[in-house]
């Protein structure tokens, strides 16, 4: 008989093998779960109420009460039911269905007791007071498909333009020429994210069979340029450079001449 | 029938309680009833007082947030109400699961299926495992993990709000606890009975044991959903103080025998508790 069989079991032993059995089975089950919530809060195609912080922010502190669902006047607002594909229990909303008609007392943030929607980003100060402004909102952001907008085949139709709440700010006319009949004028929306609150009426009134101008939120209707390109033209953007970090310029022999020298000099070809 | 309404006061008490909540939440929501707004994760009682469920709360601060001040004090109220008088009593007094749970239990009974136990183990105090983890997974994924997953949640916001699928997660909870384990998701698995139990360990409202009345005839063991809880039974006088009791007063129901009552722990003179 081996040592190992007659190795007692001593009340130490136990605890301690009970709690690593515990902590293994913990690990095994949060993998699991983790990897459940991982996929769960990747839904990117949400809009979400006025004054809600950027995504990762706000589903840390949604609570899911769905006081903000109960406040909205028009039922705009839902609360993401499972089998929705949504993170569970936060509210959203689907502008063909109900856009947001941007109540000027916006009651769905002043109810949310955790302040996932915060009052931030939907009110300015005023001598000392403040003040609702729902145009400040940015819920998400109005894009134009070009080939299913009937305004870019020449039809007039400026129904997004006129269902606009901030009409002729959020959504512009541009007028062009028809070159097909030559006496025409496309007048074609075009918006403006310095003004789109993404309310979604716009979506809500396009003539479409599916909408042609459509809310999706920032972070799907928007790219980035990044740090590379400056408008040299614009004094503002030029300030970027001054306080750029972490950007690294390359040197190689022939950047450390002028573009003048390697150009003039016929450098270029026969090295 | 009066027997009978008597042999089942707390239940029916019980269940006036939990449907009545619902019911004011759900008159909040389709008719803008200022009684109860919101749900059991966070509401506003005649539109002054905030209430807000201190676990989930717990799990926002987990994930590293900086959580606004009526929430907190929403939760401070619910967990003080619950941590000086209630203990444990939202599992068996206001969660709408408990109605599922408990007739998946009743079931049991009825088709005998608690002698015939296919057995599966599963300790009581996976709960606690799972509490800690919420928390954890909170932090790690920077979402409310326990909430993302609750069927709590999705039976009360289901009810309130719409229910999508949500019935197949309560259908699961039903079968689980109807075919898998006795009294399996409140007495085994859910971390915020768990937190409740922890929370509700000092309060005072308790079952009371009058030991001499006691005849030993076990019909409390037999329908107590924690059973753990009841082990003075017979013994000695005295509280029933272990936290995981929900104050369901099914034993008191039960008992035939004067034994068990509901009352007021005594901290000071703790020996002359009848």
């Amino acid at each position: 008989m081996n040592d190992q069989t007659k190795r007692t079991i001593t009340p130490r032993r136990k605890f301690l093998s009970l709690m690593a059995q515990s902590v293994g089975l913990s690990a095994l089950g949060g993998m699991v779960w983790t990897g459940y919530l991982v996929e769960a809060k990747a839904a990117p195609l949400l809009l979400r109420p006025p004054g809600a912080r950027e995504e990762a922010d706000f589903l840390k502190l949604c609570i899911r009460c769905g006081q903000c669902v109960q406040a909205c006047p028009y039922d705009t607002l839902l609360l993401a039911a499972p089998g929705t594909q949504k993170p569970l229990g936060t509210p959203y909303f689907i502008p063909r269905q109900t856009p947001c008609y941007m109540c000027v007392d916006i009651p769905c943030v002043p109810v949310c007791p955790t302040g996932a929607l915060s009052d931030e980003g939907v009110s300015v100060i005023e001598k000392g007071q403040k003040r609702w402004d729902i145009e400040k909102a940015r819920m998400g952001l109005a894009v134009v498909d070009m080939e299913s907008c009937i305004a870019y085949w020449g039809i007039q139709c400026d129904a997004c333009y006129r269902a606009c709440p901030v009409m002729d700010s959020a959504i512009k006319l541009e007028y062009r020429r028809n070159e097909r009949t030559g006496k025409h004028a496309y007048l074609i929306p075009v918006v403006s994210s310095d003004a789109c609150t993404g309310c979604g009426l716009c979506e809500r009134a396009c003539v479409t069979e599916k909408p042609a101008i459509f809310i999706r939120p920032h972070a799907l209707a928007q790219g980035d340029v990044g740090k590379h390109y400056i408008k040299g033209w614009d004094a503002k953007d030029v300030q970027k450079v001054e306080h750029l970090e972490g950007l690294e310029t390359t040197v190689t022999n022939r950047s450390k001449l002028s573009p003048q020298q390697y150009l003039n000099e016929g450098g270029l070809l026969d090295d | 029938m009066i027997d009978f309404l008597k042999r089942h006061r707390f239940m029916v008490a019980r269940r006036l309680t939990q449907s009545g909540l619902l019911a004011l939440y759900v008159a909040g929501n389709v008719y803008g009833w200022k009684l109860l707004q919101g749900n059991l994760s966070s509401s506003l009682v005649l539109d002054t007082v905030p209430l807000t469920d201190p676990f989930a709360l717990l799990q926002l601060f987990a994930t590293g947030t900086l959580v606004a001040s009526s929430a907190v004090l929403g939760a401070v109220l619910i967990a003080l109400f619950y941590g000086l008088v209630g203990g444990r009593g939202f599992c068996a007094w206001v969660c709408p699961l408990n109605m599922v749970t408990d007739l998946a239990n009743g079931l049991r009974r009825v088709l005998l299926l608690d002698k015939t136990e296919r057995k599966v183990w599963l300790g009581r105090s996976v709960r606690y495992w799972l509490f800690g983890l919420a928390l954890v997974l909170s932090f790690a994924t920077g979402i409310a993990a326990f909430e993302m997953v609750s069927p709590i949640g999705i039976l009360h916001r289901g009810i309130i709000f719409g229910m999508g699928m949500g019935f197949a997660a309560v259908l699961s909870i039903f079968l689980f606890d109807l075919f898998a384990l006795k009294n399996g998701w409140c007495g085994h698995v859910c971390p915020l009975g768990a937190f409740y139990s922890l929370v509700g360990r000092f309060s005072l409202v308790r079952v009371i044991h009058h030991q001499p009345n006691c005849t030993l005839c076990m019909k409390c063991k037999d329908i107590c959903p924690e059973k753990p809880v009841l082990e003075i039974i017979g013994k000695h006088s005295g509280a029933i103080t272990m936290g995981e009791c929900i104050n369901c007063g099914r034993c008191v129901e039960v008992c035939e025998d004067d034994a068990l009552s509901f009352g007021v722990r005594r901290y000071i003179h703790q020996n002359q508790q009848e």
